[in-house]
């Protein structure tokens, strides 16, 4: 069984990202990048289920700028088997990404697609649903348990005030939550190994796909900033300024 | 301009939740509600009472008992061509449905937008709130979801819509509902209270987090949170997170606890009307927007403070 992970290349978690003072865009010119962390995790499902011998092959998909490259090695060092890097400088918004992956699933067939269940750059949270909606695929969104059968793969998924649990028919498309797996640390010898693993280039036009924006963004804002209030000295002074505020 | 807006609900309750979504998109044209679901009389008449609804359509199989995506949204593509608008809260069931809604019918979906500038035109946070972009679209059918908290619900009461049966599309039979645990809980769901007590990392184990919160909690009829600092140490399940990636809240009294206050949290709780934090580094970031600070030992001030409360 083959399993298809699409990783996203965004500003690294620890980054704080500021708005350009001329509102046209957020400033991240010479910031760190990283794997989003969400496709970390869901690429660590992958691999455990591989290592546990559910699957056989795992192929990492990037879409984006050739530097997508460094995103997709850090993938074969995971346990990935092969890349796909579906190259350009175009922005992509979910849609285009929904479309671009169904048309890589459709000539790889993958039984099991694991992306994580949001980028951390748009906070979009929809390529996955779009993806299996495309594929006219189960969707088991929001994972935090993946227990593979035959024929079926059952998702517990995260919820409002709790979990459930849905089957899904193969094959289904999985999007990571963050109690699914600890992403390991990946050693040397691995990322060396990657280097020679199989990195493949198509462009979006090879895979017949129209990714003209179908939105445009008019600005960037700073997110209104509270201000700081004052310290108390202790309890009784605090719960004096909550009376007073009528909040208790 | 008619929007439609997918109800949530259990099958015998609205979800409050939904009634957000009702306010919000009041300001894109006249709202029509959708209940699907399995045996929901009850769903139905409520929806037709909510404020500002003009039309409610039932759609009552078993198959959307359980709100499975794979199963709403053929049935939300055949009432599409009637709407510009197709909205949802951004709940984790909002966010798991409308998506593939909106793939369905090939238009872009805004997610967790949080203002309505006109009719193509929202503002909505990227980067953990670290940036809020305006973004247009001139497509003919939007797919929007809205953060809970950036409006107010509409009033339960009051409307008068009509009901209109639709009939359910047909069964697509790709997943299957196993199972449901939902957490017991006396207090108020953590997205509706009017005060969230939150715990961070500093709480130092899941006992901890439990000992310390749940009296506080329990005094100020409170929702506990936690941060992703602590689901992350596992002292708390994941479901209360709140932060960018979890819970989007906005109470009366936000009571941070070892919180150290990492962007991604702050943008899930900055709205709030007071913020207190609770934190023995002077320096955490959480000070730098809480109206009320106190430097300290959790260990000490957290009993003190319920204590006090009490009384």
């Amino acid at each position: 069984m083959k399993a298809l992970v699409a990783v996203k290349r965004v500003v690294d978690y620890n980054v704080k990202v500021r708005v350009k003072a001329d509102g046209s865009d957020v400033d991240i010119g010479n910031v760190k990048m990283s794997m989003n962390p969400f496709d970390e995790i869901a690429v660590e499902e992958a691999v455990r289920l591989k290592e546990a011998g559910k699957i056989s092959e795992i192929v990492a998909v990037s879409l984006g700028e050739k530097k997508c490259e460094e995103t997709l090695r850090t993938a074969l060092a995971m346990g990935a088997d092969r890349a796909i890097h579906v190259e350009t400088d175009a922005k992509l918004e979910p849609l285009a990404v929904a479309k671009l992956l169904k048309a890589v699933a459709d000539k790889e067939q993958p039984q099991l697609l694991l992306l994580g269940k949001q980028a951390i750059d748009d906070d979009a949270n929809q390529t996955a649903q779009m993806l299996a909606a495309l594929l006219n695929a189960a969707q088991g969104t929001f994972a935090a348990k993946v227990v593979l059968a035959d024929n079926e793969v059952l998702v517990t998924r995260e919820i409002d005030g709790g979990s459930e649990t849905v089957a899904l028919t193969l094959p289904a498309v999985i999007s990571a939550d963050l109690r699914l797996n600890e992403p390991r640390f990946v050693k040397l010898p691995n990322i060396m190994a990657a280097k020679k693993k199989p990195l493949e280039k198509v462009s979006p036009t090879d895979l017949g796909v129209d990714i003209t924006p179908r939105v445009k963004v008019l600005k960037m804002a700073e997110p209104k900033t509270r201000q700081a209030g004052v310290k108390v000295a202790g309890v009784a002074e605090l719960v004096e300024k909550l009376n007073q505020a009528r909040v208790i | 301009m008619s929007v439609l807006i997918i109800a949530e609900h259990n099958n015998q309750q609205l979800n409050p939740a939904t009634l957000h979504a009702v306010e919000a998109a009041s300001k894109l044209g006249e709202v029509h509600l959708l209940v699907a679901g399995s045996g929901i009389s009850a769903v139905v008449e409520a929806a037709g009472q909510v404020s500002g609804v003009a039309k409610v359509w039932s759609a009552d199989a078993a198959y959307y008992g359980e709100g499975l995506a794979e199963e709403i949204a053929p049935l939300v593509v055949k009432l599409a061509e009637h709407y510009t608008h197709i909205g949802a809260t951004a709940t984790a069931f909002g966010k798991n449905l409308l998506p593939r809604v909106a793939a369905l019918l090939d238009v872009p979906q805004i997610s967790d937008l949080t203002e309505i500038i006109d009719a193509q035109t929202f503002v909505r946070p990227i980067y953990a709130g670290n940036a809020f972009e305006t973004v247009q679209s001139d497509s003919a059918k939007l797919v929007l979801t809205f953060r809970s908290t950036a409006f107010t619900a509409a009033a339960a009461e009051g409307g008068h819509a009509t009901v209109e049966n639709v009939e359910a599309a047909p069964a697509q039979n790709l997943s299957r509902f196993v199972g449901r645990e939902l957490t017991q809980s006396d207090r108020p769901e953590l997205t509706q209270a009017k005060v969230v007590v939150t715990g961070g990392r500093a709480l130092g184990s899941a006992e901890q987090f439990d000992a310390l919160l749940t009296p506080l909690a329990d005094v100020l009829g409170a929702a506990i949170g936690a941060s992703r600092a602590a689901v992350d140490a596992e002292y708390a399940p994941n479901d209360i997170q709140v932060g960018q990636t979890g819970k989007v809240v906005a109470p009366e009294l936000y009571i941070a606890v070892g919180v150290s206050g990492a962007i991604q949290h702050i943008a899930g709780m900055q709205d709030s009307k007071v913020i207190v934090a609770i934190n023995k580094d002077a320096d955490a970031p959480i000070f730098n927007i809480a109206d009320y600070g106190l430097v300290g030992d959790l260990f000490e001030i957290v009993p003190q403070l319920t204590a006090a409360l009490k009384q």
